[in-house]
């Protein structure tokens, strides 16, 4: 059982990682939902006047030392889908063990996001 | 659906903060009390699986495209609560890693994508679900219904919030905001839908909200050489009997 468990989720990982690196990049680059209701209706510049987080690592899933488009969207889904399969992970087992002091973990995961995207 | 810094007012982006971490520490609660050693991976490979699904954006009418939300397929998973942690990370992740979705209006995006999408897209699937008396045609319709839904609930609660700000009157914001995702809801709907019945049929146990048909005697066991296990199960089964 744990075996086929083990089996599910290196599946399900490869699954995610074959979207991040081969689907992404195709992806369309038209404006979303939101975006798209913001320029029609005017309010498009309110969001690029100013951004209160500039640190970003791969900001627009770009990687900003690759000049080809779409190796760089690649290559940023990858790490993204790696990280963040790890972050949640590690926050599940977390989460699991500690019945108890769940505020001061919660502050420790979010620093440990903070830090981990600053020193990327 | 990411919300940028500088759409919403800071009271707005407040709010909705505190709502969304008053949410999400309730949620670690009862997702502690729940999780035993299996669901931990599946929590990463939920959450890996729904990043990357989400950077895959497909195109819809009108020179706009959506993408996969990912909330009512992972509430059906893994619960709605742990649904709601998943859906915070990637918006976290999403937002200091890759600029997308503003930090300052990270509270309102969880708000719209963990709190409606996942809590409220779940509610609507289990009343849906309960309403056709767990069938498994049932199953999959209060599936579609409530993955577009997610998505339509949670573009309005969008739509609210800009026109409580003062951005955008909410004659305009909600019905644009709501009928661009009514139309990108539709992916959501047969995403979610292939994927979780791809899952179904592969490992129904990890389905945490499907509840198979009871009333027919179990017939998975029909197809030739299955696992030996079930086999010598019934084998016994009939030798008691």
């Amino acid at each position: 059982m744990k075996k086929r468990l083990d089996a599910f989720i290196w599946m399900g990982l490869g699954i995610a990682l074959l979207l991040a690196l081969l689907f992404s990049p195709f992806a369309s680059t038209a404006p979303d939902g939101l975006e798209k209701v913001a320029e029609t209706k005017g309010f498009a510049e309110k969001g690029e006047s100013w951004k209160f987080w500039k640190h970003a690592p791969l900001p627009d899933y770009a990687l900003p030392w690759i000049k080809n488009e779409k190796l760089s969207t690649a290559l940023s889904g990858l790490i993204g889908t790696l990280a963040i399969f790890f972050i949640a992970l590690g926050i599940g087992k977390l989460m699991k063990r500690t019945p108890t002091k769940k505020g001061i973990l919660f502050i420790f995961f979010s620093s440990l996001i903070f830090f981990f995207s600053v020193s990327f | 659906m990411h919300i940028p810094d500088g759409f919403l007012s800071h009271g707005m982006n407040a709010a909705t903060f505190v709502i969304s971490s008053g949410a999400c520490a309730y949620g670690v609660r009862r997702v502690n009390r729940s999780f035993g050693e299996r669901e931990v991976p599946l929590m990463g490979v939920t959450a890996a699986f729904i990043f990357a699904a989400q950077m895959i954006n497909f195109p819809v009418a009108g020179g706009t495209s959506g993408h996969f939300l990912g909330a009512v397929f992972s509430s059906v998973l893994l619960g709605p609560w742990a649904s709601l942690i998943i859906m915070t990370l990637v918006l976290i992740v999403q937002c200091l890693g890759f600029a997308d979705g503003g930090l300052t209006a990270i509270g309102s995006n969880i708000f719209n994508m963990g709190v409606i999408g996942a809590l409220g897209g779940y509610v609507i699937f289990i009343f849906l679900y309960t309403l056709t008396q767990k069938s498994q045609k049932g199953f999959f319709i209060a599936l579609a219904i409530s993955s577009w839904l997610s998505v339509v609930m949670g573009a309005s609660a969008a739509a609210i919030e800009l026109a409580i700000s003062g951005t955008s009157p909410l004659k305009v914001a909600l019905p644009t905001m709501a009928g661009i995702h009514a139309i990108i809801g539709i992916g959501e709907a047969i995403i979610t839908t292939a994927a979780v019945s791809l899952i179904l049929k592969t490992r129904p146990d990890l389905v945490t909200s499907y509840v198979p048909p009871t009333l027919p005697s179990p017939s998975r066991g029909e197809g030739e050489g299955e696992g030996e296990g079930g086999g010598g199960k019934k084998v016994v089964n009939e030798k008691a009997t």
